[in-house]
């Protein structure tokens, strides 16, 4: 695996990498460079399956990571290949041409961050979402609670309990109290 | 002549060519026949209540149950039907998404009356654990008249048989009043409707 990773850096010029476990692996690749290591992946290395996309937002460096996991099967390995997107108009090259299944996620991305993927096909078409008007609700910048209360009529009368005090009302009295 | 082009509904949401092609009318209160004969079609309202087999959230697994021999519905004359044109009770299984309730709307109006909805579980009450989601609605009495709720997040089979129990002592009892609600408070109900789910292009009373 060590071996291979450090090909895979010399070949696409991957900043250092990350890794927690010892058949995982998480590279940032440069944007234009996703495709090619993709395909190389899936087609040479035996990163037969990708298993999933994921985006995280970070308001504080105006930036949206995206996560592309492949799986080898015969090895039991991950590779996860991130890319840095400008928040201010994110757009990522598609991949729906490697597997089939990428045009999903990507319109699920488009839908909950408003990643653009040019040329995927039904990305504007709505997905869990219908008639959405806000901002795109899994941005860090959107205020679920605020949207909810403006929105969904909320019952009033309802109470929260921090839930460590709660429970140490309930159940664990600070045993200096009781002394 | 005036009053009755101001009863009309607009449909403002379906296409220009589509309009002549669904039902503009409001809909009907339902009036009492005599004492006696209403309670007879009471007493038989209450022991064949037909579910809408539409799992509308997670509440639906509970429904499952149900219908195994261990809680065995059949026995209070409760059985699931395939299409709103049969059934008499919506269960509303818990969490209701914005997706969904435009669905459950457009069933809830194509029921025959009378009609009524046992709304499942914490989330139909104030949101649930889903109370502050920017998807799922906080309390489903704004969209639908709820004759009945059942605690709980889940509710166990047992409860809901108490509920359906529960449901046929008031509708013996005449207390059930969901349907003529919402013919009653039908801008209400619409206005909330249209305030939620933001791209309506279903007619605006589904009949």
């Amino acid at each position: 695996m060590k071996e291979f990773i450090e090909k895979l850096i010399d070949k696409y010029a991957i900043k250092p990498m990350h890794s927690r476990h010892a058949n995982q692996v998480f590279l940032t690749i440069k944007q234009d460079r996703l495709p090619d290591a993709l395909t190389w992946l899936r087609d040479f290395a035996g990163y037969t399956h990708l298993a999933f996309i994921t985006a995280v937002d970070y308001p504080e460096i105006e930036k949206i990571q995206l996560t592309y996991m492949v799986h080898n099967y015969q090895e039991n390995t991950d590779i996860g290949l991130r890319v840095l997107l400008d928040r201010r108009q994110p757009e990522m090259i598609s991949v729906h041409h490697l597997w089939q299944h990428v045009a999903t996620y990507q319109r699920e991305l488009h839908e909950m961050f408003g990643i653009d993927f040019p040329g995927s096909p039904r990305l504007k078409e709505n997905f869990a979402l219908e008639g959405w008007q806000d901002v795109p609700p899994m941005r860090r910048d959107f205020d679920t609670k605020e949207y909810a209360e403006k929105t969904y009529f909320p019952r009033p009368g309802r109470e929260t309990h921090d839930p460590r005090e709660y429970m140490k009302q309930k159940l664990y009295p600070d045993p200096k109290e009781e002394k | 002549m005036e009053n009755k082009d101001k009863m009309k509904l607009a449909n403002d949401g379906l296409p220009e060519h589509e309009k002549p092609l669904f039902c503009d009318a409001r809909p009907q209160t339902y009036k009492p026949l005599g004492k006696y004969v209403e309670k007879f079609l009471n007493w038989a309202r209450a022991n064949s209540l037909w579910i809408l087999g539409y799992g509308t959230g997670c509440g639906a697994i509970e429904l499952r149950p149900l219908m195994t021999a261990r809680f065995d519905m059949f026995r209070w004359g409760l059985a699931p039907r395939p299409t709103p044109r049969q059934a008499g009770v919506f269960v509303i299984g818990g969490y209701m998404s914005v997706k969904t309730l435009k669905r459950v709307i457009r069933s809830y109006e194509q029921m025959q009356g009378p009609k009524f909805v046992i709304a499942l579980g914490s989330c139909t009450i104030n949101g649930g654990m889903y109370w502050d989601s920017y998807n799922t609605i906080n309390r489903l009495d704004h969209y639908l008249p709820v004759d009945i709720y059942i605690t709980g997040c889940m509710p166990r089979p047992e409860a809901l048989i108490a509920g359906f129990n529960k449901l046929k002592a008031m509708i013996k009892a005449q207390q059930t009043d969901g349907q003529n609600e919402y013919a009653r408070n039908f801008d209400w109900y619409k206005a909330n409707q249209k305030k939620i789910v933001k791209d309506w292009n279903m007619p605006d009373y589904n009949w």
